[in-house]
């Protein structure tokens, strides 16, 4: 079934999502992948805070091409979500509600994500031209050292993403491999 | 002996690198309208229509086809008559990298030192492949090769007596192993004999060859045959979200190898198999 859904994501939205499920985000999200990871990660074990509240927020995995000129972001679509794997837990006991990405997740963030109601969608992978074009705007708000892999606000309209991983750790991957798979 | 300035040489590759990252070749958009018409999952059939109009965007508003514009893979066939004049030859492609990567628009995502991880700024270096041969031309290739289908890349040294039902699994495993984090549909280049570094080298070459042709050894177009039909069985499917397509092409390269080994090398690559030839 296809729903439209307002980011931030709220709690009741994110319980109501379900494996399977086509989704189109509107609203507010956040991109953070590798280096920004490891970042936050390395504040949180010296005390330190956020640099984002990702309290009831969306991190898109991912880290655009360069914008060109009149453009608000370069080719922009989702990278390996398992590479985050070890750093999603701690986040999602935070308060991270939903996470954009593609691939496989661990059974550690799959807890992580029954316990705290969070959802994981994917959006289709090396589709960043087509995805780019849902996003509005976008603008670095961490780590702008890292280039391409700072921590970005983006504005996003009708961005097509599917729920893989359902806040029950439901995963699509699996359901529907074992349904196409032929002996 | 003919002398080829290096400024033509990072010239052509600047806009080998532009090309590449906005238009594939003819045969890897063949092979993704075959495959949405073969596609009997509807999911899977919506992704392989999105991954085409995403095509359509990339060459239509110049936006690159994919945002991990990879890490620049360059096959040089350097003639051994040919003399590079202006600096050296090295210099010119990485130079043609830089050049590329930044007038183009397109993602900077090498790091300098593979621990301390500092990005170089300017996707530089390349890996570069050098192959002496006869006459007195240059010809380049240039294959950006994005992680999430490299970093499902495997390697398996067999033993012989492992045989061809060995090679079969290896490559069975990993493909299974990559599933959805590799973007399929994928292609998969697959490098057998020779030696640990050599099997991986073939592999990756193996990914030029364009998807629907294959290799001019029967048994080994016959294991390419098999290997395309039994991967296309594991359910995986279009952006790993079930289906029958999970691979475009496989493609075999094969090499003499000792009597005590048979390398297995496996280098994965998502649907945006890019490359671009030129022959100066």
């Amino acid at each position: 079934m296809d729903k439209k859904i307002s980011m931030p994501l709220s709690k009741e939205d994110a319980l109501s999502l379900n494996c399977g499920d086509y989704v189109y985000l509107t609203g507010t999200i956040y991109t953070a992948r590798d280096a920004a990871h490891k970042r936050m990660y390395e504040a949180l074990r010296k005390g330190e805070a956020l640099p984002i509240d990702i309290k009831g927020q969306t991190i898109y995995y991912m880290g655009p091409s360069p914008a060109r000129e009149g453009r608000p972001i370069g080719s922009a679509g989702p990278t390996t979500a398992s590479r985050m794997d070890k750093y999603a837990p701690e986040l999602l006991d935070l308060g991270l509600i939903g996470m954009i990405g593609k691939g496989k997740r661990t059974q550690e963030v799959k807890d992580a994500m029954i316990r705290n109601g969070a959802v994981y969608f994917a959006a289709v992978g090396g589709a960043g031209a087509l995805l780019s074009k849902c996003i509005i705007s976008s603008e670095v708000v961490a780590y702008d050292d890292l280039g391409t892999e700072a921590i970005r606000k983006l504005e996003v309209k009708d961005l097509p993403v599917i729920v893989v991983i359902d806040h029950t750790g439901k995963d699509l991957y699996i359901e529907s491999q074992k349904q196409y798979r032929e002996e | 002996m003919r002398e080829i300035d290096s400024k033509i040489i990072t010239e052509t590759l600047s806009e080998m690198c532009i090309e590449a990252n906005h238009y594939l070749t003819p045969d890897m958009e063949k092979a993704l309208d075959n495959a949405e018409k073969s596609e009997i999952s509807p999911l899977g059939k919506q992704v392989l229509g999105q991954l085409k109009e995403n095509l359509r965007i990339a060459g239509s508003d110049t936006i690159p086809i994919c945002q991990d514009t990879g890490m620049a893979v360059v096959f040089a066939e350097v003639g051994q008559d040919v003399h590079i004049t202006g600096g050296t030859l090295t210099d010119a492609i990485n130079e043609g990298v830089r050049k590329g990567y930044t007038e183009g628009f397109l993602r900077k995502s090498v790091v300098g030192d593979p621990l301390e991880r500092v990005n170089t700024g300017d996707n530089t270096p390349a890996v570069i492949h050098y192959d002496i041969v006869p006459g007195d031309g240059l010809k380049l290739t240039l294959a950006p090769k994005g992680f999430g289908s490299e970093n499902m890349s495997r390697i398996f040294m067999l033993k012989p007596a492992e045989g061809i039902e060995g090679v079969k699994n290896a490559v069975l495993t990993a493909v299974n192993d990559a599933g959805p984090n590799a973007c399929p549909p994928m292609v998969v280049g697959v490098g057998i004999g020779g030696t640990f570094e050599k099997a991986a080298l073939l592999s990756k070459k193996a990914l030029l060859r364009p998807a629907g042709e294959h290799s001019d050894i029967p048994y080994v177009k016959e294991l390419e045959e098999e290997l395309l039909t039994r991967i296309n069985k594991s359910g995986i499917g279009p952006g790993g979200l079930g289906g029958r397509i999970t691979a475009m092409a496989v493609n075999v390269l094969t090499y003499p190898t000792h009597i005590a080994g048979l390398p297995v090398a496996v280098n994965i690559c998502c649907h945006v198999n890019r490359h671009s030839v030129r022959e100066l």
